[in-house]
């Protein structure tokens, strides 16, 4: 089994958990057992409750879903945003390109976790904790892209110089065309990787939004909100379990970093 | 060679001022201001309170005025004067001498009414200008035009400048200098070697050489940095860091009791906000107002958000500001069926689990916090559920202070605010900004050129009356009276009283925590090295 089968397969499972949280889980995300908080792993509360007596277990599946679902989304926006720029970056000409690739150094250099925070101060503030949360996440793919979008115009400018492409343009092949059928197929390896890449960071630009008190807003969890109780270094000490997020995140940065795997790589 | 090397080195350490010879404790941020004159936040009155003198200090244990740079006062005029005598051969720490002339001086700028200062706010009064008559070199007197209550209380924020240090205000009374300041990382002092104050036995004040603040932001880097030995006081815990601080260290942590502080929530209630006319008209109606209260499980706040650490909101002045806080009423309690009650007569109703108003409109509102307070997000989190079983939606939105505070006084485009009061002094006058109807921190409706309301009205009369009042049993009947209003209106739906948690490590001496802030170094001068504070105590 190569090791990009072990993170598809991961990922599956996760995937499913999150999907099957509402059969799953114990008890809603937000359910308050009052009577029992802070309590520890028990048959009821496989994973405790909080210091509200939410069912950790419950609010764990229920965040997997959250994160694991918009993060894919924001990072094929931020893929298809990424391949665009850095394509027509590349295909463009000797000006435009290197203003473009300009634009784009400009743009990693912005403090993004300010920016994400001045953006989403100044969202509405009546919006359900979904839709704040898939706010989120657009603002993750909308500020994520540019270092996608550079090495899509990398590979774009290192295909162009390669012989089916100067055959093309010998051929009197247009640029659209150019971009359509030819490069685009040849780089869907490296924006594939790209893809594979953003997933992980945006749920770990999501989790350091959720430990800034940021992210997802109560009582919806996500995985950032879930990490924020990690700042307790000495409750971790006493109650282990509550590293289950973390662990959670952790396995899936790995399950997503094996199946973005070439079979080059792999071999 | 080596056994040298290290002999050496252990006398070196000996003979060098142990790290302990220096406090050290911790603030949120850096001050805001340098004019010791204009404070008004905690890391700049922390700072003027290691550096400045005052006439007067207040003893935060016995809550008892005591000497300070006046050995002796006298309220006359009914609350109208005061005269004090100074003491003696005092010096500022340039070495310029100090006498009636600098409290002359210091007193003409507080109450100046062109050039307004934070620290003249309560002796400014709109009926005339206070006359000063100096009458020796230790001598002075300072008559009002009308009473002012808690006169010579006003005198522990009044910070004592030099008319004549070429210094100008950096010379100071206080027990420590300031040496260094960088901004976000620490400020340094070392003892001012002209400090007037000296212990029981003649020895000199302060016991510590030097001071240092380390501005940190991070609650628990400020705990694992206490836990290690690097600070000897942490002024404010969590209840959280408290329990967990307690259970290792029992001797550490100080539970001081209620403090003076609240939690609270309010609903945005200015005409001109850019909410829906239907969510203003709620916002604006006591009965709405009153009905939330009572929708709210404040023993639920109390015991898992502050551990027990907390007493159940109860009004403008927590049960522990005595004689301030009006006992004759009943304590806040969670009533929903009342609360349905007065909805229902004001036209609310209860439909498939959600309240719609006569309109009917959903109920449902915004409420915005500051980010990364985990009390407050907990408490939203009840509050959310607790309102949910009435039928009102909360979206709760944390935001980062600066966003919060525009939202909240200037372009007021929020609905409900859950945030907390510090309250500094027990004297109502320490509240009367935010009770004012025109002052610009009367929260859920600022700056108004006049009363919107009648019972704003009355407030403001009530505040003013016992402000002039001199007879400290009418001025507590005045302020039960605006208690009475405040409870019967809501303008702001009281949460919590938290105590007052502190860590002093058994490195310290002389420490007196009380609940009242500066918690801890009130009486800096005196803090000391366990071991120095051994021995003055055995002296």
């Amino acid at each position: 089994m190569s090791t990009r089968s072990v993170g598809l397969a991961g990922i599956c499972v996760m995937y499913a958990a999150g999907l099957l949280a509402g059969v799953l889980a114990p008890a809603g995300y937000a359910d308050q057992d009052r009577e029992h908080p802070d309590a520890p792993p028990s048959r009821a509360h496989w994973l405790g409750t909080d210091e509200l007596g939410r069912d950790r277990w419950s609010r764990l599946l229920h965040g997997t879903r959250v994160s694991l679902l918009l993060a894919p989304a924001a990072a094929v926006v931020a893929t298809a945003l990424a391949a665009a720029a850095g394509l027509t970056a590349a295909v463009s000409g000797k000006w435009t390109g290197e203003a473009m690739a300009l634009a784009f150094d400009v743009l990693l250099s912005l403090p993004l976790l300010f920016l994400l925070l001045a953006l989403r101060a100044s969202l509405p503030l009546n919006v359900s904790a979904w839709a704040s949360l898939a706010i989120t996440f657009a603002l993750l793919a909308l500020l994520g892209w540019p270092s996608a979008a550079r090495v899509a115009r990398a590979g774009a400018l290192a295909a162009l110089e390669s012989t089916f492409a100067l055959q093309a343009r010998a051929a009197g092949i247009g640029k659209l065309r150019l971009l359509a059928v030819h490069l685009l197929p040849h780089l869907r390896p490296v924006v594939a990787a790209q893809f594979w890449l953003l997933v992980p960071a945006f749920i770990l630009g999501e989790a350091n939004l959720g430990i800034l008190g940021l992210g997802v807003v109560e009582p919806l969890p996500s995985w950032g909100s879930l990490l924020g109780e990690l700042q307790n270094l000495d409750s971790l000490r006493a109650q282990p379990w509550r590293l289950a997020p973390a662990a959670a995140l952790l396995i899936a940065v790995c399950c997503f970093h094996l199946a973005g795997k070439t079979p080059a790589e792999e071999a | 060679m080596r056994s040298r090397m290290i002999a050496g080195l252990a006398l070196l350490a000996a003979v060098l001022p142990a790290r302990a010879e220096e406090l050290r404790f911790c603030l949120r941020s850096d001050p805001k201001s340098s004019d010791p004159l204009n404070v008004g936040d905690e890391s700049s009155e922390t700072v003027r309170y290691l550096t400045h003198g005052f006439l007067v200090r207040m003893n935060r244990k016995t809550l008892q005025l005591e000497p300070g740079l006046a050995q002796s006062w006298r309220v006359a005029k009914g609350g109208r004067a005061i005269a004090f005598e100074l003491r003696k051969g005092v010096k500022f720490s340039d070495g310029t001498p100090f006498d009636a002339t600098d409290v002359e001086y210091t007193l003409k700028r507080v109450t100046s009414t062109e050039r307004k200062v934070q620290s003249g706010d309560g002796l400014r009064r709109d009926e005339g200008a206070a006359r000063i008559l100096v009458s020796g070199p230790e001598k002075i007197e300072i008559t009002f035009a009308a009473p002012i209550a808690g006169l010579a209380y006003l005198f522990d924020e009044i910070p004592m400048l030099s008319s004549r240090s070429p210094l100008k205000d950096k010379a100071g009374l206080g027990p420590y200098v300031l040496t260094e300041q960088r901004a976000g990382d620490h400020i340094s002092f070392v003892r001012n070697r002209n400090y007037w104050r000296s212990d029981e036995k003649g020895g000199a004040l302060p016991y510590f050489d030097s001071a240092r603040i380390d501005i940190q932001q991070n609650r628990e880097m400020e705990l694992t940095r206490f836990r290690r030995g690097e600070l000897h006081f942490i002024s404010a815990l969590d209840a959280d860091s408290f329990e967990r601080l307690g259970a290792e260290s029992p001797q550490s942590v100080k539970d001081g009791g209620l403090s003076l502080e609240s939690e609270m929530l309010w609903f945005n209630q200015v005409a001109r906000a850019p909410i829906p006319a239907y969510k203003l008209k709620w916002f604006r109606s006591a009965a709405f107002r009153g009905a939330v209260s009572d929708s709210i499980r404040r023993d639920d706040l109390v015991r898992l958000v502050y551990k027990g650490r907390a007493a159940p909101g109860f009004g403008p002045f927590s049960p522990a500001a005595r004689p301030w806080s009006n006992t004759n009423l009943k304590p806040l309690r969670y009533d929903q069926k009342a609360a349905l009650k007065r909805l229902e007569a004001e036209g609310f109703r209860l439909q498939g689990g959600v309240l719609k108003d006569g309109a009917g409109n959903a109920v449902e509102f915004s409420l915005v916090t500051n980010a990364g307070n985990k009390n407050r997000a907990r408490m939203a989190a009840l509050i959310e559920q607790d309102l949910g079983r009435m039928g009102i939606k909360v979206n709760i939105v944390p935001l980062e202070m600066p966003s919060l505070l525009e939202r909240i006084t200037r372009s007021y485009q929020y609905e409900a605010c859950l945030l907390g009061l510090v309250g500094v002094d027990l004297d109502p006058n320490d509240q009367m900004n935010m009770w004012l109807s025109s002052s610009a921190t009367h929260q859920w409706n600022p700056s108004q050129a006049k009363p919107e309301t009648a019972w704003e009205a009355e407030i403001d009369r009530l505040m003013k009356s016992q402000a002039a009042e001199g007879d400290e049993k009418k001025r507590v009947a005045l302020i039960y009276k605006m208690q009475e209003i405040v409870r019967e209106q809501t303008p702001l739906v009281y949460l919590v009283h938290p105590h007052a948690l502190m860590a002093v490590s058994p490195r310290l001496a002389n420490a007196q925590p009380a609940a009242f802030r500066p918690r801890v170094h009130w009486n800096i001068e005196r803090l000391a090295p366990a071991r120095a504070g051994e021995m003055a105590s055995a002296r």
